[in-house]
């Protein structure tokens, strides 16, 4: 701390690097559930928070889906006040701490940070991580003061990344919310998805608890669209308003050949047993998982990742990647690849499964895959693959986890008349409001946009937060002329 | 929440709980399951909701202790509560008035035949029940049962109570004998399923069977579930569990109820120890 002012003025003359994130070793980690990046401490945070450019008009903020006042908190922190670089972050963000672990940051904040175009970026994510973990360890969280209670009621239907946050602000807002999750714990994707070594759960629990210390009320084990529709919350149980942040929670297979066989699982099924089922505790937890000897993920996305690097730390021998594309399509997370390169993953590219093979047990013995090669752009833009005719081999292998993408489940569209749905299983709904075809429902996150990231669902969690309680209290008029607007510019 | 109302045992196998769940007595219908977990390292398993009452908020549950979760829950006391109860799960048997019907049931699955054959006998069909078991000791709510059929029949395998026959001998025999029989209802081990189904396929009879699949959340998140009925994959938590007995793949289901056979091995020996030495304990005590 003694050093920060000479930092400071060094920092003009000769900037010093972006702070490297302390990891556990590759080697070392690959066998444990313990999370991998250990964490800024004061010292590296402050020196990296001293690295901000203040710039006078910054990018960074929006860049940000939930707009944290990005230089505002970095600037208290590089002053060494914590306490105000936390409220900061709290101000706009209900769950930074799950944030600044898991945000694309290299391609939201980080990219616009002007310090970037010469040198490396400021490192936001891991200062916010910082913030958000030394707040938690003070023990008292500070709670914003809350409006009076305005007697409006809303239902937030799953308690995800998009749940919690519009929940919150709701809340902050005045409201009396319910979130009402279909699963035993709270956190969605959070708790069942994104592994311990990642995102403790520790952490998830305690941002979860915040947003209950808001005055949100968690109701477990409620699933929609059976237990009650979306018709009866309105209508019968005296719901002012509905948000629906149900996430993709539906897996895809790829429907060749021997997918049922034992030893194929969703990467979904995969890692609920691995992470919201403990299964890498079992016997000491009750729900088993089975990790061969060879497993091959099919796909390259962060759930791939997640599922191969669960499945190296459960004690598989040798994890492949199998991706039809090629390194530059991956959709993961750069740093979750290059975690998982250290950790032992091999990764083949422009290889695609056509079939998987049984024993007479009916269990996984290997798998053909067929090599791909890229041809004109597709849809996305990526470059499409084409299969090499001829080209087929077969792998040996006992376990396949399919990480092909999730779609919305459609249970909680049971009696949820003029609301309207895409081809795709997605929920219509406007961009900036997250309103849907149906009067009194919102709908935002994955179920919206199909699978995205945590901090996009947070973004649409917080912007339909504002428009209900524009709605609540009666200034749906001007939102409507919004709209319009809105519509003409399109 | 969920507490325990009433505990029975219904023979030496099977148990019987009345569960505080009101708002899923309230909602749920026959063929409709619901999911359990018992402890906060316990697993997430499916239960047939066996019999319900709207008024008192309560669902009934029956089970037979196979593994380590049914093994404990065996263990719990009135009083005592589920940590968790999710409901109701799965589709609801498609009820109509057919005409005439008939319910044959295996064992446990029994306890999620009543429900619908008192529904179907409801809605105006005449109903024929054949319920059996390995022995006469794993026969239970015959009375129940006869209160929601025209007819019952009773068959054990060993012939210690009622015919000795297996569930689908005196099924075909009703089969043959007439001609109305419009549907059928088959409800019980895989295995029993399996042979049962094939006895009504020369008959041409609609058989429905509800599948007893391993799932994880019963919401249709995972796929644990999946099995293919008719060449397609299905999952028994949401397109289920009550599917066409004609079409269903069922050596892919027989296998994929084996996948954690080793685990379960080796829960349930874990579990049994730790009771003997906690019962030793107490003796010491």
């Amino acid at each position: 701390m003694a050093q920060q002012p000479k930092t400071a003025k060094r920092s003009k003359k000769v900037r010093p690097p972006r702070q490297a994130m302390p990891t556990q070793d590759p080697d070392v980690r690959a066998k444990n559930f313990n999370e991998v990046a250990l964490g800024y401490n004061l010292e590296t945070a402050v020196l990296e928070a001293n690295r901000c450019l203040k710039c006078k008009k910054p990018q960074c903020v929006a860049g940000c889906p939930v707009e944290i006042d990005i230089p505002k908190f970095i600037s208290a922190l590089a002053e060494g006040d914590l306490q105000t670089a936390a409220a900061t972050l709290k101000g706009d963000n209900n769950l930074p701490a799950i944030c600044g672990r898991v945000c694309p940051q290299e391609t939201q904040c980080e990219i616009l940070c002007v310090l970037g175009k010469k040198f490396e970026p400021v490192a936001i994510g891991r200062l916010e991580r910082f913030v958000a973990d030394w707040e938690r360890d003070q023990g008292d969280l500070e709670k914003p003061e809350l409006p009076p209670p305005s007697g409006k009621r809303v239902a937030v239907i799953g308690a995800g990344p998009a749940g919690l946050t519009c929940a919150g602000d709701l809340a902050r807002y005045g409201h009396q919310v319910t979130i009402l999750e279909a699963l035993h714990a709270p956190g969605g994707v959070l708790i069942y998805g994104i592994p311990e070594f990642r995102l403790p759960k520790d952490v998830v629990r305690a941002e979860v608890d915040y947003v209950k210390s808001l005055g949100v009320e968690l109701r477990l084990n409620t699933v929609i669209g059976k237990l009650y529709t979306i018709d009866e919350l309105l209508n019968k149980e005296g719901f002012d308003a509905v948000f629906l942040g149900t996430g993709a929670g539906l897996p895809r297979f790829m429907g060749i050949p021997g997918e049922n066989y034992n030893g194929v699982y969703s990467a979904n099924e995969f890692l609920t047993r691995v992470n919201l089922m403990k299964g890498y505790l079992f016997p000491k937890y009750d729900t088993p998982v089975k990790v061969g000897k060879k497993v091959a993920v099919v796909g390259a996305g962060n759930v791939a990742m997640d599922a191969s690097r669960c499945a190296l730390r459960l004690g598989a021998d040798e994890v492949h990647i199998v991706y039809r594309r090629s390194r530059q399509e991956v959709p993961a997370r750069a740093e979750e690849v290059h975690h998982a390169e250290e950790e032992g993953i091999i990764f083949d590219f422009l290889t695609n499964p056509v079939e998987i093979y049984g024993n007479e047990k009916g269990w996984v013995r290997g798998m053909r895959v067929i090599r791909m090669e890229l041809g004109e752009p597709d849809a996305s833009g990526r470059r499409r693959p084409i299969p090499i005719p001829g080209s087929e081999y077969d792998i040996e292998v006992n376990i396949v986890i399919m990480a092909l993408g999730t779609s919305p489940n459609p249970l909680v569209f049971q009696d949820a008349g003029g609301l309207e749905r895409t081809r795709w299983g997605t929920v219509v709904a406007n961009e900036q409001t997250g309103r849907t075809t149906k009067e009194g429902v919102w709908a935002g996150g994955d179920v919206v946009t199909g699978a995205a990231t945590v901090i996009s669902a947070m973004g649409a969690g917080k912007q339909a937060a504002v428009d209900i309680n524009r709605y609540l209290r009666g200034e749906t008029v001007a939102v409507e002329e919004e709209e319009k607007v809105a519509v003409a510019q399109v | 929440m969920y507490k325990i109302l009433v505990k029975e045992d219904l023979g030496p196998a099977n148990k019987l709980m009345v569960v505080q769940a009101p708002e899923v007595a309230h909602k749920a219908k026959a063929g409709q399951f619901v999911i359990i977990r018992i402890h906060e390292q316990g697993e997430r398993i499916p239960l047939t909701i066996a019999d319900l009452d709207r008024e008192a908020g309560t669902i009934t549950l029956i089970f037979q202790e196979v593994g380590k979760t049914t093994m404990h829950l065996g263990t719990l006391k009135v009083g005592d509560e589920l940590l968790s109860l999710i409901g109701p799960l799965g589709l609801p048997t498609e009820i109509e008035n057919y005409g005439t019907v008939v319910c044959a049931a295996g064992g446990v699955g029994i306890a999620p035949m009543y429900p619908i054959a008192r529904a179907l006998r409801e809605a105006g069909n005449y109903v024929i029940s054949v319920i059996g078991a390995r022995n006469k000791d794993l026969i239970f709510w015959e009375d129940k049962m006869r209160s929601v059929s025209d007819e019952l029949i009773i068959c054990t395998d060993d012939g210690s109570y009622g015919r000795k026959a297996f569930v689908m001998e005196p099924l075909k025999e009703v089969l043959e004998a007439r001609d109305d029989v419009a549907h059928v209802w088959i409800i019980g081990p895989a295995i029993m399923m399996k042979f049962t189904a094939l006895a009504t396929k020369p008959f041409n009879v609609p058989t429905i069977v509800s599948l007893n699949s391993i799932m994880v959340d019963g919401t249709g998140m995972c796929g644990a579930c999946r099995v293919e009925v008719g060449g397609k994959t299905r999952f028994v938590c949401v397109d289920g569990p009550e599917f066409d007995g004609h079409q269903v793949d069922w050596d892919l289901l027989l296998a994929r109820q084996q996948i954690y056979l080793e685990e379960e091995k080796l829960a349930r020996e874990e579990f049994e120890h730790r009771c003997r030495a906690l019962a030793g304990q107490k003796e010491k005590a």
